[in-house]
């Protein structure tokens, strides 16, 4: 009886530790975000204060580093999903001699990583004039989600029944009509996945921007962290937890809103990790 | 025919100017020595395997991939896959708002953007930080964590960011496994161990293998984790592959010698990205 017990209780008590051993890095920055006496080491704040977080976004500097960090990861998605979907569609619909090895370059070039090319990148960026330059960094971003977007939204496609597509041709909708009209609004869960994951992956992205971009007033919210972090000398510990959250509440709420559609995404495999 | 160039001609233009070309680039200019700065900039020559012989008398580059393998088994291998593996199976059939729980709280660091992650984490390590505070509590002596320990501390950090996609990964496919068979041999009066070594391990044995390259691919490109919590240091100590390619590139400005670094690590991902394709037995 003894043993059947124990057996029954330690996976909670492994899980539970565990569990706790994940949450101890995350609550310090929740709760420094909210003290004005903010410490390294975690501390419960005397009392409440939002002044850290007001401060972050009373700052010009800031709301314009989250702005750039906007218009980087929101174009970056919506290309991705835009000439994604255009790509897919004849992968998916016709059948034809390149399809196989093209779909298997694509599959290759989602795991390769991005890392290993950033030098040539940033030397093919000053040959085509293009360094410091916002929507070139967006270019290179959209090229380095294509694989991912591509690979995922073909699969999205195919389950869109033809016959539907057929019967809007038979009313005299065009191909491409009948992309817009038929196809897109059915795949909508996938659009949103590859949109959603696109964001979120180059929202947290440091390197590129980091590389790519020479101009502090241009740099987007993950490479001003950076340079908070470091110019602050870590003293002002709330503003820096409050800003962390702030930068980290897209990534999040995306997730959440994304989460209904996600294990649809994940069954599909390809790199889901950026 | 000319419809489907149409429908695919954007995202070729695309793929061709910013990721073909990139890597057939680094082909190229590892065999030169371009520089960002100085007479080399001007008049960039074709040099050979100039590079990679440097590279290889190099002990910087010796020690890197040797630091590179360190962080890839401890961080990615033993630590996000057995971890991630040993969270799922814990929490098959748990009670759900407890395996929820638990789910949110592991899955909060892999949604946390990794700048944000190195961030958490230098603060609970340093001196002053939570974890030494809860060492002196109990009567132990605080330790300089991310002096001491550098690699162990950067390990730790990239853990916490990933284990999650490996527990999911594997949380769905031991979902697969089907009931029947569990209860067939729970009935035969398999032991658990022999359950989980017998019947489980060798029916999840494809999503190990798929999970073990990614995990490994993108560790093995993990560059902004070790850059923001240690710059590589203290000395060079935890100056992976992509960090010492970084430091060569942009901070000693040969771009040449940089790119015959990313070679290598894009070499060794190109194999890497090899068995994955061949461990995903896809149906086009």
């Amino acid at each position: 009886m003894n043993r059947f017990k124990m057996e029954k209780v330690l996976p909670y008590v492994i899980l539970s530790i565990i569990a706790l051993c994940f949450i101890l890095p995350l609550l310090w920055v929740l709760f420094a975000s909210v003290d004005m006496n903010a410490k390294q080491a975690l501390t419960i704040p005397d009392k409440l204060t939002f002044s850290n977080f007001t401060s972050i976004l009373s700052d010009p500097a800031t709301i314009r580093s989250f702005i750039i960090g906007l218009f980087l990861s929101g174009g970056q998605a919506v290309l991705v999903v835009i000439v994604g979907v255009l790509a897919a569609y004849p992968l998916s619909r016709y059948s034809q001699k390149y399809k196989k090895p093209f779909m298997f370059t694509i599959l290759f070039m989602t795991s390769l990583p991005i890392t290993a090319v950033m030098v040539p990148v940033y030397q093919l960026f000053i040959y085509l004039n293009l360094q410091d330059s916002l929507v070139g960094t967006m270019l290179f971003l959209t090229a380095s989600g294509l694989p991912y977007g591509i690979w995922m939204l073909k699969n999205f496609m195919d389950a869109v029944p033809l016959e539907l597509e057929e019967s809007a041709w038979v009313d005299g909708a065009s191909i491409w009509r009948g992309v817009r009209r038929v196809v897109a609004p059915l795949m909508i869960p996938g659009i949103c996945t590859v949109g959603i994951f696109t964001f979120t992956m180059s929202w947290g992205n440091f390197f590129v921007p980091y590389i790519l971009i020479q101009s502090p007033d241009k740099f987007p919210a993950s490479v001003t962290i950076y340079q908070f972090f470091g110019s602050y000398g870590m003293v002002e510990y709330g503003k820096l937890a409050a800003f962390s959250i702030i930068y980290t509440m897209p990534a999040v709420i995306l997730y959440i809103f994304a989460q209904r559609f996600m294990s649809q995404g994940f069954s599909l495999g390809g790199a889901t990790k950026g | 025919m000319y419809r489907s160039i149409f429908f695919l001609l954007p995202s070729w233009i695309l793929l061709l100017i910013f990721f073909v070309g990139p890597i057939l680039l680094t082909f190229y200019f590892s065999f030169t020595n371009l520089a960002l700065t100085g007479a080399q900039a001007q008049s960039t020559e074709f040099i050979g395997f100039q590079n990679f012989v440097t590279m290889f008398q190099d002990p910087g580059f010796r020690i890197s991939v040797l630091r590179t393998i360190v962080f890839l088994f401890l961080s990615a291998i033993i630590g996000q896959q057995v971890l991630g593996f040993l969270l799922a199976i814990l929490m098959k059939g748990k009670n759900t708002t407890f395996r929820r729980t638990i789910g949110i709280i592991i899955i909060a660091g892999w949604v946390t953007p990794e700048i944000v992650v190195a961030f958490c984490w230098v603060a609970f390590l340093s001196d002053n930080g939570t974890l030494n505070m809860l060492l002196n509590s109990i009567g132990l002596e605080s330790v300089a964590w991310l002096f001491t320990f550098p690699m162990i501390s950067v390990c730790i950090a990239n853990i916490w960011h990933g284990t999650a996609f490996s527990m999911m990964i594997f949380q769905a496919s031991l979902d697969d496994v089907p009931k029947t068979v569990e209860e067939a041999a729970i009935i035969d009066g398999a032991s658990k161990f022999q359950l989980l070594f017998r019947i489980i391990l060798p029916m999840v044995k494809g999503s190990i293998v798929t999970n073990m390259i990614l995990v490994t691919l993108q560790t093995l490109g993990v560059f902004t984790l070790i850059y923001t919590m240690t710059g590589g240091g203290p000395g060079n100590s935890t100056q992976t592959l992509p960090i010492f390619m970084y430091n060569q590139a942009f901070v000693n400005y040969q771009l040449g010698y940089g790119t015959a670094i990313s070679l290598v690590l894009l070499v060794i991902g190109i194999i890497a990205s090899l068995f994955y394709i061949r461990s995903m037995k896809v149906q086009i």
